[in-house]
């Protein structure tokens, strides 16, 4: 258990980050702290949140209400992040909640962890925080190939093909781009570094191999879910590019 | 003579800019309709409105008497064929490519090549290593294996070499004499008069013949 003492001892590695700052003149010294703040801040209202909710003996529906709450909001800031595709927050909501009911079904289902606030709230939030950038980064990779691959779109409409199929190569290059990193981290889990989770438990005072199996499984949800929400968002997106009698609409501006 | 495509007060707007200003034409059928204009006088913008690629803001496309609106887009779009001025190889080789339009045999594919001026030989080339006036052909033959009784050709040559010009102008003449009908965008004044057929000249916005 890390004690008061403990906290603020770690909390010197911030101020260190802030001296390199201002040693090399980065001008990031005052974003180092308030970052670091905010974190805690953050950290100590939901810690206090979820310790309501994960209290003994209140009920299981506390827990997933906070899960719908953090899709709910992950849409709103999936929805800031990719503007110049028009009306994605109700795609984000889907893809989020496709995901959540794909991973979380599998993993309570099947009975790898019990139903309980302790492990339903952590898991949706590795779900929702490690699919964000799969949501983000479909969406905007369908735009741009479509954009980018107009002449070859627009080709296969004019031989009389539907929408689907005359975007079919555009999404599943979009869907590649969105998921070829999540596979590259996993690829890297173990060797390159040790991820989260793991850190925690063992730091925590688990045995390596039950920090291991506990990964493992973290890292299988992180996957599916990363899938299941890019396969959404790219095929939603690239059904809103065309109307409904298979012509491409004007596509949304570039980001800059 | 029947037109094949008809346009009755066809207006288009691409932002502020009208593109097409109340445009009433017909295009005949069995023969080629040349469209001659300025460049951004609306002469892709309305091949466009035939193949229902774009919609207009008001008026109407007819195909056979039929409003494209009320027509099955998909089935449209494969007997009012369209080639593009910019050819786009898509992915694999020129059999893949045939076979996007409609899958056959190799028997089927060397007769679409043909129809061309392409040799059956080609069927195994990568389509993105052809040469530009090959390439173009490739899209005529694709384009041909819809079996449509339109086609939309928009500039098809303009970047092309003296012998792809005279293929391609030989394969369209030889589609119309086959009963087709074409219509062909160009700003050469050469190439026109040796299409023949109905000159139409659109400007402001405005089509005359």
């Amino acid at each position: 258990m890390i004690g008061w003492w403990g906290l603020a001892a770690a909390a010197s590695l911030l101020v260190l980050a802030a001296v390199v700052s201002v040693v090399l003149r980065l001008g990031v010294e005052r974003g180092i702290v308030v970052a670091g703040a905010r974190m805690l801040v953050q950290l100590a209202l939901v810690g206090g949140l979820l310790t309501l909710v994960m209290a003994p003996g209140r009920s299981i529906w506390w827990s997933w209400l906070w899960v719908v709450g953090m899709i709910g909001y992950a849409s709103g800031v999936a929805a800031r992040r990719v503007p110049e595709v028009p009306a994605i927050r109700p795609l984000a909501l889907a893809a989020f909640s496709a995901a959540a009911v794909v991973t979380l079904g599998v993993l309570f289902g099947l009975g790898v962890f019990e139903v309980a606030g302790r492990s339903v709230v952590p898991l949706a939030g590795m779900m929702v925080g490690n699919s964000m950038s799969a949501v983000v980064l479909a969406s905007r990779r369908t735009v741009e190939e479509v954009r980018e691959r107009r002449g070859e779109v627009e080709t296969l409409l004019a031989l009389g093909l539907d929408r689907r199929t005359a975007s079919a190569s555009c999404v599943r290059d979009a869907m590649r781009s969105a998921l070829i990193p999540q596979i590259e981290t996993t690829k890297a889990t173990g060797l390159v570094f040790l991820p989260g989770a793991m850190v925690g438990l063992l730091l925590a005072g688990v045995e390596p191999k039950d920090a291991v199996m506990t990964q493992a499984v973290v890292m299988f949800l992180v996957l599916a879910s990363v899938s299941v929400t890019a396969a959404v968002m790219s095929l939603g997106v690239a059904r809103r590019l065309f109307s409904a009698d298979h012509r491409l609409l004007p596509l949304p501006a570039a980001k800059s | 003579m029947d037109d094949v495509l008809t346009l009755s007060s066809v207006v288009a707007r691409r932002g502020e800019r009208t593109v097409l200003d109340g445009v009433s034409c017909g295009f005949a059928a069995g023969a080629v309709t040349v469209l001659r204009g300025p460049s951004g006088s609306g002469k892709s913008t309305l091949l466009r409105l035939c193949d229902r690629l774009d919609v207009p803001d008001s008026g109407t496309v007819s195909y056979r008497g039929r409003d494209v609106a009320e027509v099955d887009v998909l089935e449209l779009r494969r007997r009012v064929g369209m080639v593009f001025q910019t050819p786009v190889p898509l992915r694999g080789t020129v059999r893949d490519n045939l076979a996007v339009a409609a899958s056959g045999t190799d028997e089927e594919y060397a007769g679409r090549l043909a129809r061309a001026g392409l040799d059956a030989e080609m069927l195994d080339r990568d389509a993105r290593e052809l040469s530009g006036g090959e390439l173009q052909r490739m899209c005529l033959a694709r384009t041909l294996g819809t079996d449509p009784d339109v086609l939309l050709l928009d500039e098809p040559t303009s970047s092309l070499d003296k012998e792809s010009v005279r293929v391609i102008e030989d394969s369209v003449r030889a589609f119309v004499d086959g009963g087709g009908s074409a219509v062909w965008v160009t700003h050469d004044d050469a190439q026109a008069d040796r299409l023949g057929g109905v000159v139409l000249m659109i400007e402001g916005g405005r089509v005359r013949a």
